[in-house]
């Protein structure tokens, strides 16, 4: 447990918002699909096989360059609150983790391996034996790509992946096969939903080999207007076409968002402004949110913030919100177990304390009274 | 030692759950272990098939596959021992030789779920290469450089130049 405290800096530095058209891709996460020679995967891997990729990852890590500084963690190791803290970064998988509660152990030898200093991490006996991942703020996919090209390249020198000329990384799950590339960019698109333009957009994505989810990948809803959106095939392209082509495609769609936002900005502004405030003043004031209410009025006070109707806010704060009000960081920050109810109430006041103290808002247009400390941020 | 298989052959007392063929000087012999021995011995049962999409996608693709022979059908992975039936139930695939295994079905598969069959991506270049290994990543390598050079990403294909170098014979 002696590296626990080093797990609770991870996974945040897309927060920063620092990245390319940030204000309306949150992040970029490109991930690469391994298996190792010799050991059995997916759900033929006995706990045999998980112990002796695990042991082969420890006894790799110190070699690669990216990992130097890394630290590793068996999940069995960690407790629940902190398995759970890591799933709401993105650091591991719901597959990772199992349908574990937080009493039993998850699946024997699943572990992470998480960097220092770079947005870099490893799942280990994960339905493929190793899912290398790196997570960046904005619209980043070359960086994202060329970072864990070199992860790949150091790990595979020390370790024998499977791999067939003709099918390229042998995967687990056929979907993956080839490159065993997923890359995947996290964008905000309230514009094209207000408008409804949307569903355009999406069935447009099907028809040229992309595919979208909800915040947290597979299976789960849209929530706050945010979309997962990434390459559906891996076998048959090169991975920087994979990658190339989602780039361009993602341009096209933060064009068709921007443009969506100027038409409300020109044909609704009254409509838009007062959406707006009215979701920055529920934030503001609550004293209790559920999550899925607090994403939906997120999503309303961040185009605020893009279109420069909330002046002073940052999209740092949004992002910091969006990740911190989630149940296992709630409880972390608490201290103990919170009942749903009670979670509401500690989510709420988590939010009005950072719409209070970060990138204070000035409520009109007229300039405060008293003016002290009270400025919008420069 | 009983023969029961309803038994575990370790303890004798618990109910067996897994049963473990095991092959030693070419002799076959079965173990039925109860959950804790076979745990014990660090041999536990396949965790359950996630739900995914693909799986829906496979159940709905019922009935034999084109031009496949019942023997097909009833093949199982000699390594990992996952049966066609296995994988067509979870749509995961165990290890390596499942490919081969399987591969009267899964060309049609892949080619449906990706459009195509050929890995055009990187070529891995293992810990020790042979020949034909180093000469394939090569042949790699130089088609990223091309299209490194073709987005003008002079970066990326100065890096590959690199890769391509210190893999090439010195005398040439």
């Amino acid at each position: 447990m002696d590296h626990l405290s080093t797990i609770f800096d991870r996974g945040l530095g897309w927060l920063d918002a620092s990245g390319p058209d940030s204000d309306i891709v949150l992040s970029t996460r490109v991930r690469l699909a391994r298996n190792l020679q010799g050991y059995a995967f997916g759900p033929q891997s006995r706990v045999n096989d998980r112990r002796a990729v695990l042991a082969r990852v420890r006894g790799t890590a110190d070699k690669v360059e990216l990992l130097t500084e890394a630290s590793v963690h068996p999940l069995a190791e960690l407790d629940g609150g902190t398995r759970r803290i890591l799933l709401e970064r993105r650091l591991i998988s719901q597959d990772l983790l199992g349908e574990t509660s937080d009493s039993e152990l998850p699946r024997r030898a699943a572990a992470v391996v998480l960097s220092a200093r770079d947005p870099v991490s490893v799942m280990v006996n994960e339905e493929d034996h190793l899912r290398l991942q790196v997570l960046v703020s904005g619209l980043a996919l070359e960086g994202a790509w060329s970072m864990v090209d070199g992860l790949d390249e150091d790990l595979g020198r020390e370790l024998p992946y499977a791999y067939d000329h003709e099918l390229g990384y042998l995967t687990s799950c056929p979907t993956n096969v080839g490159t065993g590339l997923r890359a995947s960019v996290l964008i905000h698109l309230p514009g094209l939903v207000l408008t409804k333009e949307i569903g355009r957009v999406l069935q447009g994505l099907s028809q040229v080999g992309l595919t979208f989810r909800g915040l947290y990948g597979e299976g789960s809803e849209v929530v706050g207007n945010f979309f997962q959106v990434s390459n559906q095939t891996t076998l048959g392209k090169t991975e920087e076409d994979l990658v190339d082509h989602l780039d361009r495609i993602v341009r096209q769609v933060i064009e068709y968002e921007r443009r969506a936002r100027r038409v409300l900005l020109r044909d609704a502004y009254q409509v838009t402004e007062d959406k707006i405030w009215r979701a920055y003043g529920l934030l503001r004031y609550a004293r209790s949110l559920t999550f899925e209410e607090m994403m939906n009025l997120l999503s309303g006070v961040r185009l605020g913030a893009a279109l420069k109707l909330l002046p002073g806010l940052r999209v740092y704060s949004l992002n910091k919100i969006m990740i911190f009000t989630q149940s296992a960081h709630l409880e972390d920050a608490a201290g103990r177990k919170l009942p749903p109810g009670e979670r509401d109430a500690h989510r709420a006041t988590y939010v009005r304390r950072i719409l209070a103290t970060e990138g204070v808002v000035i409520p009109d247009t007229e300039p405060p009274e008293s003016s002290s400390g009270s400025g919008p941020d420069s | 030692m009983s023969d029961d298989p309803r038994v575990c052959s370790e303890c004798g007392a618990a109910e067996a759950v897994v049963h473990l063929t095991q092959i030693v000087d070419d002799v076959a012999s079965v173990l039925h272990l109860c959950e804790k021995c076979a745990a014990s011995r660090g041999v536990d049962q396949p965790s359950p098939p996630p739900h995914s999409p693909l799986t829906d996608f496979l159940s709905q693709m019922t009935g034999p596959e084109e031009g496949a022979t019942a023997e097909q059908e009833d093949r199982t992975c000699t390594f990992c021992s996952l049966t066609f039936a296995g994988f067509r139930e979870n749509g995961r695939l165990g290890c390596p030789h499942c490919y081969t295994t399987f591969d009267f079905y899964l060309k049609n598969l892949l080619r449906r779920i990706h459009g195509g069959v050929q890995h055009v991506g990187k070529v891995y270049l293992p810990p020790d290469p042979t020949v034909s290994e180093r000469e394939q990543r090569l042949e790699g390598l130089r088609r990223k450089l091309r299209f490194a050079i073709s987005t003008e990403d002079f970066e990326r294909a100065a890096k590959l130049r690199d890769q391509i170098r210190s893999l090439e014979p010195v005398t040439r």
